[in-house]
């Protein structure tokens, strides 16, 4: 597979900034909290500019990897710093640039700023890392590095029962990556029989299928293990409610915008990339418990009584999504499950974002304590129906895009389970509709009456979130021009092997 | 036997090659110049002897750069009659332990001076203890491999209940003296054994008899082996030989516990890495099964107990047992990446356990009592910087990425990994897991927000010589964790000799 190489390294460039920026914080006095704030917003801009600019330089119909910065690092065990970005990871790369900064504008905290923005710089830094790249070693770096920031981030501006819900999130993942790290060293070495070379490179490995069928499922299995914990997979996810419900607003919002990305990103980029077969053979599995995922979450997500946790099981329900256009292996299951992946950040960043401002104006996230918010903050009222709809995959927002593209490429080749899923379409509407008649309709009685509608800062950052909403699901042709032949040079890729 | 072989050759001299032993001879000379210097003043001088001390250790780090280039361009030396090898091997091990003798001196000069108990003692049986260590790791006889390690034990014995004033340490060296006589006792029974069925203690011989000749019954030879197993197996705390461990690292003075975590360790590893997998290579398929099982054993009993504690030297000291386990998976791959990688983990051990130790004395306080987990509530406020190096050490333990704990850790499993040693690497990684949970929670107490009816914070006393301590730790730690190269290239070349 070609490469294009950059002459300036843009990548590399992406994933230092917000590390240099985190370090530069730590570096300021703790008491100039506005200075804090102001570099911690810089920072993330500057990062979310260079990530629209490499999207801008981006070549529409190269399905390799471009702008790859590659520099030898660990010789004894042939790991290189390897970056590249392809249709598959530039739009995981813009969401995350354009979310940090919506996340620390618009939940900014009053404790300890110093600590939380080099937290969240570092936390950006770790998120883009994994998805530029292209080394297993590198990736499972940021992979796991991820994890020191977001336990911070959980365990220190977290809501009351957050020291639980940070070690739970890390040990779950942790123990996932545990056996992702064996599998990924039994591929490299058995590479490394197979062909003589010691190398954690990704194209080499995948373009060269060295392990036996039975082997190459074990591995894949491990893989597939330590991704599953992090999408969340069925019955993997019952670290999300607790990490997603405790964690602070900006928390939640980088939580279920990015860092569950990587669990489907990682799934796509190495479980199918690196052993087609096996994915292929087990893809039955992962559908099902996709489509359990998918209604089971919609189902508990219909019975939560605090709203915050209501949109936590939402995602575990669009996650199952994604997952299923993933294993249909058709290029419209794939590009929606990739679209779908930008989309669930947009529209669940914006819905926690928007629970975030619920929760600090009235001190609750019980929907009974809520009511009749329509009347007395209209324009967060209007901001929540637009977001929520995207979430309910209402044709015309982002979502039902997604969605759409998902079901059509599921049914052409997993008829049922695609029958099944339509249903979790329907109950996210049950859950969702409903959840915004309990806390916006209705009379506005007590504190509900009288709190103050959005003020700038907050309409400043969901202008661009609901922007973005809209423009995806009314024309979304520039976005899949790009993701398009990436997918198609996989499903090449995996017919061959399949062969 | 020794001058039995030399007879043999006609030689009546033995050469000795000072000079392949500088290392030892500058541990032993500093501690003999502490000990004249003491004698012959009135003024105790708590500053000079802790100078001394680091100057030994800094000669004999230098001594040991200069003996690797030597050995690199004229292959390993042997001295004094065979008995001792200076390899990459023995190198490799000289460093460590010089470097556990400077920190250690480090941190003990504070503490020494806090706890009233100024004195050379403290640093010349730190001196003699390092030297048996290093005498250990360049053991080319089980006789000197004995000699080493009775050297750094007794030595250990004292130090362990230095602590006058303190019930704890005094119990803590008779455990420790108890047990490990009993372990030496072991050993050297597993010698005599393997002389038995060999003709020989000298570790090249004994090789190239088992290489040459097939015994049809070797139990003699394989009791033997087992006995060696458990008297280092002992000193590096792999489990069931472990029990010592909690109850003697909590009651040692704490910077004497981070110099047996770092040192005792490093020296009973290099003695069980030569003995086996040079020595015993033969052998293999006897042993490795049982390496495997003392490694399973040692990682799951370690993070498991480790999770219960609430005191942080013992939660440390469990930690401890869980490092020698990886440890232990990098030796029973019983390949060069194998040794490399255990080799790695005891260098990055050596850091990350001091700079821990380090700062658990500074909280500990005068009188060296507070070492409940409560203790560190709200360190960050009162020491952020201390906090932060202590996240750091607790975190690269926990094997996080950018860190040598991590690529110590992926070292070790690598070669788990590359000899077929899937469910063996699985469960290593598993056991990191249980483990991060007791660094996590160590790290969540230190930044748990103030809560109302918090009596005011005492600034607490950082001396300076432990913040040098930990700026060198917390510094290796990170820098190596992020460009390893020249460190995996040293322990690498380290293994050549096999």
């Amino acid at each position: 597979m070609h490469e294009t190489h950059a002459t300036f390294p843009i990548l590399t460039a992406i994933v230092l900034l917000p590390a240099i920026g985190g370090l530069i914080t730590a570096l300021i006095p703790h008491a100039r909290t506005e200075v804090l704030r102001v570099v911690g917003v810089m920072f993330t801009v500057a990062t979310a500019a260079l990530t629209i600019y490499m999207a801008v330089q981006f070549k529409v119909g190269d399905a390799g990897f471009q702008m790859v910065s590659h520099h030898s690092w660990i010789k004894e065990f042939g790991i290189s710093w390897k970056l590249g970005v392809d249709g598959i990871s530039l739009w995981l790369v813009v969401l995350t640039g354009v979310l940090f900064p919506l996340a620390l504008l618009g939940a900014p905290v009053t404790r300890d700023v110093k600590n939380y923005v080099a937290w969240m710089l570092l936390l950006e830094a770790g998120c883009l890392g994994t998805f530029l790249a292209l080394d297993l070693f590198l990736f499972f770096l940021f992979f796991e590095i991820v994890l020191v920031p977001m336990y911070f981030l959980i365990g220190g501006w977290g809501y009351d029962n957050r020291a639980y819900a940070a070690i739970k999130f890390f040990l779950f993942t942790l123990a996932g990556s545990a056996f992702m790290l064996v599998g990924m060293l039994a591929l490299v070495f058995l590479h490394q029989r197979a062909t003589g070379v010691l190398t954690f490179d990704l194209v080499q490995l995948a373009e060269k299928q060295a392990l036996a069928e039975t082997t190459a499922r074990w591995v894949f299995l491990a893989f597939a293990i330590g991704f599953a914990v992090k999408v969340p997979l069925f019955p993997l996810h019952t670290w999300l409610p607790d990490a997603h419900t405790e964690a602070p607003t900006a928390g939640s919002v980088i939580l279920a915008g990015v860092l569950l990305k990587m669990g489907t990103y990682g799934i796509l980029r190495f479980g199918l990339y690196l052993f087609p077969r096996a994915a292929i053979d087990l893809a039955p599995i992962l559908l099902t418990l996709a489509v359990i995922g998918i209604t089971y979450g919609a189902i508990v997500a219909t019975m939560q009584k605090d709203l915050k946790r209501l949109v936590a099981y939402s995602s575990v329900a669009h996650l199952g999504f994604i997952i299923l256009g993933t294993f249909a292996f058709t290029s419209q299951g794939l590009s929606g499950g990739v679209l779908q992946m930008v989309n669930h950040g947009l529209s669940t960043g914006a819905l926690f974002l928007l629970v975030g401002m619920i929760y600090e104006r009235r001190h609750t996230r019980q929907i009974a304590e809520l009511g009749g918010l329509q009347k007395s903050v209209p324009l967060l009222a209007a901001a929540f129906m637009v977001v929520m709809l995207s979430s309910v995959g209402l044709p015309g927002l982002n979502g039902f895009v997604g969605e759409f593209l998902i079901l059509l490429g599921t049914f052409a080749t997993h008829r049922w389970w695609a029958v099944v899923a339509t249903s979790g379409v329907i109950l996210a509407a049950v859950y969702l509709l409903w959840a915004y008649q309990r806390v916006f309709h209705g009379p506005a009685e007590g504190d509900n009456a009288d709190i103050p509608d959005l003020n700038l800062r907050e309409r400043a950052v969901l202008v661009p979130l609901i922007a973005m909403i809209v423009f995806l699901g009314v024309y979304p042709k520039p976005v899949l021009d790009r993701i398009n032949p990436s997918v198609h040079r996989l499903l090449d890729h995996m017919e061959q092997a399949a062969k | 036997m020794m001058l039995a072989q030399t007879a043999n050759q006609g030689q009546l001299r033995i050469p000795v090659e000072y000079s392949a032993v500088l290392p030892v001879l500058a541990l032993i000379g500093g501690a003999l110049v502490l000990l004249t210097w003491s004698s012959l003043t009135r003024h105790r001088r708590a500053g000079g002897y802790a100078l001394v001390t680091v100057v030994s250790g800094a000669v004999a780090l230098g001594g040991a750069w200069r003996l690797w280039n030597r050995i690199g361009d004229h292959g390993p030396i042997r001295a004094m009659a065979d008995a001792v090898v200076i390899d990459g091997f023995a190198v490799f091990f000289m460093v460590v332990i010089s470097i556990a003798v400077v920190l250690a001196a480090l941190v003990g000069d504070a503490y020494l001076r806090r706890e009233d108990l100024e004195g050379p003692e403290f640093h010349v049986l730190l001196l003699l203890s390092a030297s048996g260590g290093m005498l250990m790791a360049t053991a080319n006889d089980l006789i000197v491999l004995f000699l080493g390690l009775e050297i750094l034990s007794i030595a250990l014995y004292v130090l362990a209940g230095f602590h006058g004033r303190r019930q704890q340490s005094y119990e803590a060296a008779m455990k420790y003296f108890v047990l490990g006589a009993f372990s030496s006792a072991l050993l050297l029974y597993g010698i005599a054994l393997v002389y038995g069925s060999t003709g020989s203690t000298n570790l090249a011989t004994i090789a190239t008899y088992l290489a040459g000749n097939v015994a049809v019954d070797n139990g003699l030879m394989l009791a033997g082996m087992v006995l060696l197993l458990v008297g280092l197996g002992f000193k590096v705390a792999a489990v069931p030989f472990h029990m010592w461990t909690p109850d003697v690292y909590q009651g040692s003075p704490t910077p004497v516990t981070g110099f047996m975590a770092a040192a005792a360790k490093a020296a009973g590893f290099a003695g069980l890495l030569r003995v086996f997998v040079s020595t015993f290579d033969t052998l293999k398929l006897d042993w490795q099964p049982i390496i495997a099982v003392l490694a399973v054993a040692t990682l799951l009993v370690g993070s498991v107990l480790a999770v219960v504690q609430t005191d942080i030297k013992r939660m440390l000291a469990y930690s401890s047992i869980s490092h020698a386990g990886y440890v232990l998976v990098g030796l029973q791959a019983a390949s060069k990446r194998g040794i490399a990688g255990a080799l790695f983990y005891l260098l990055a051990y050596t850091f990350m356990v001091l700079g821990s130790f380090a700062i658990v004395t500074v909280v500990a306080r005068r009188g060296d009592a507070d070492h409940d987990l409560e203790s560190y509530r709200g360190l960050a406020r009162n020491r952020p910087a201390l906090a932060l190096a202590f996240t750091v050490l607790l975190m690269a333990q926990a094997g996080i990425p950018f860190t040598t704990g991590f690529l110590a850790k992926f070292y070790v499993i690598a070669a788990a990994v590359d000899s077929g040693s899937y469910v063996l690497a699985t469960i290593a990684m598993l056991a990191a897991v249980i483990a991060a949970f007791f660094y996590l929670r160590v790290i969540l107490v230190m930044y748990a927000p103030a809560a109302e009816g918090d009596e005011p914070l005492v600034r607490l006393p950082v001396p300076r010589t432990v913040g040098l301590a930990l700026v060198v730790t917390v510094a290796f730690t990170v820098a190596v964790g992020l460009l390893p190269g020249p460190v995996i290239d040293f322990a690498r070349h380290a293994t050549l000799i096999f």
